[in-house]
């Protein structure tokens, strides 16, 4: 194995882990803005919060998909 | 609603069926041509260390064998698994068919064909090299088969119900786990995205809510499969999506991609190109990988959390004990994390079928004011 393939993998493996790094930063910044919109908005109106939470979940779990990818293809980084 | 809810319990199962030989179909695998430079027992990890990759991408892919557990440790390990039936099609030989344990786990080859383990995913290659198709009933198959026969048993016995009491008569036993559900689909998924017509789509929302629901809770189960967590199966109901909003698009939908209403010409030539991708190439796709990701995300997670265990000891033997309570705390919180992953994705899935769909069958309103949100 040459320097070149081994300093390759190494740079495919530490673009893979800062990849996933980056998208967990996403994924906080997008979670934390829906549970501050959430807890705003049940502060306002404590008498819809059942709803005001599925939505919060279900928005959270749509960001979280976008989140994943991010960790999918960092995968892919470190074992292809 | 007897009628329809009967109607729609036949249609779930019929779609099932389709979506299993379609599965077969995705996975038969092209003609394997190309060859292996070395044999099988290409392990070149040292004794007593466990091979983190090969153990990782060992639960998560398919296999040819329902693997339970080991017996032992290292090479002299007894595997204990349900050995699964291999189909395999070749133009030249017709039809093989045989139990995978007849491979002794890859170390010996059986009719002609081999056996091996490549990244921890099992592949079958023949021996003199020709190409052939592989349509058997892998792991993810038989989880296959075990979840249509889960919804068969649970659907066809709450449809009788409603046939033989109606719907005036309380409901009973497993009726009161399954009204609720359907009427929780029906209500928040079909109505207010599909208007008027929710009711011809009801049967593929409910198929795929309760195929992925229990596909991806027979995934937590101890000696689990991986089923919505393989692209190809995720893909494949993406497909069926796909071909359900073509064949229900209307014209207004084909002219908001090919013509966009109130755009002068310029712009439409940099907004052709990104709404026939979008609607046509990323709808699709990111549905599938979505549920794709977070299957396969969590499988992966959980394993390595557990597999940290053998890590720290890999360093020293205290380490190792030490990270066993942290490891199956954090594990016992992975797992109802993704109890509620399992349904909020099947919940995903299918909310997003039915906001795409009726995105598609959608009637022309006449204002040019085009505020939608393209996904």
């Amino acid at each position: 194995m040459s320097v070149l393939t081994i300093l390759l993998e190494g740079i495919a493996s530490a673009g893979g882990a800062i990849g996933a790094g980056i998208a967990a930063l996403g994924a906080g910044v997008g979670v934390g803005q829906i549970g501050k919109g959430a807890l705003e908005s049940i502060a306002r109106q404590p008498e819809v919060s059942g709803d005001i939470r599925s939505n919060m979940i279900l928005a959270a779990a749509l960001v979280e998909g976008v989140a994943l990818f991010g960790v999918i293809a960092g995968i892919l980084a470190i074992v292809l | 609603m007897i009628a329809r809810l009967h109607m729609s319990i036949k249609s779930v199962l019929l779609a099932i069926l389709l979506l299993v030989i379609g599965n077969q179909f995705a996975s038969a695998q092209e003609p394997v041509a190309e060859a292996m430079p070395s044999g099988h027992t290409t392990e070149t990890k040292e004794e007593g260390k466990l091979d983190i990759k090969g153990e990782i991408f060992g639960h998560i892919n398919d296999s040819y064998d329902w693997h339970l557990f080991n017996i032992g440790e290292g090479h002299e390990a007894i595997q204990v698994s349900v050995p699964l039936p291999v189909i395999l099609f070749n133009t030249t030989h017709g039809f093989t068919v045989f139990l995978s344990n007849n491979f002794h786990h890859g170390h010996e080859p059986y009719n002609g064909y081999e056996l091996y383990v490549e990244n921890g995913k099992q592949k079958i290659r023949a021996q003199d090299e020709s190409s052939f198709y592989d349509i058997s009933i892998t792991k993810n198959v038989l989880c296959m088969f075990i979840s249509i026969f889960i919804l068969w048993f649970l659907m066809t016995g709450v449809a009788k119900k409603y046939k033989k009491n109606g719907i005036h008569v309380a409901p009973t036993g497993m009726q009161n786990a399954i009204e609720p559900i359907i009427g929780f689909i029906q209500d928040t998924v079909a109505k207010p995205f599909l208007g008027k017509q929710y009711a011809r789509f009801m049967p593929l929302l409910l198929t795929l809510f309760f195929f992925i629901w229990t596909n991806n809770l027979l995934g937590l189960l101890p000696f689990g499969f991986n089923l919505t967590g393989n692209i190809a199966v995720t893909l494949l109901l993406a497909l069926v999506f796909f071909v359900v909003m073509l064949f229900n698009s209307n014209k207004y939908f084909w002219g908001h991609i090919f013509n966009p209403p109130g755009v002068p010409g310029w712009v439409k030539v940099i907004l052709v190109p990104i709404e026939i991708l979008s609607n046509l190439v990323i709808k699709p796709v990111a549905l599938a990988i979505r549920l794709f990701a977070n299957i396969f995300a969590g499988h992966t997670i959980i394993i390595s959390i557990v597999l940290l265990i053998f890590i720290f000891s890999g360093l020293s033997k205290i380490a190792g004990i030490i990270f066993i309570p942290v490891s199956v705390g954090f594990t016992v919180f992975m797992f109802f994390l993704e109890l509620l992953v399992a349904a909020i994705q099947a919940f995903i899935f299918t909310n997003l079928t039915a906001v795409f769909i009726g995105q598609a069958i959608e009637e022309h309103h006449h204002d040019d004011a085009h505020g939608h949100d393209h996904h």
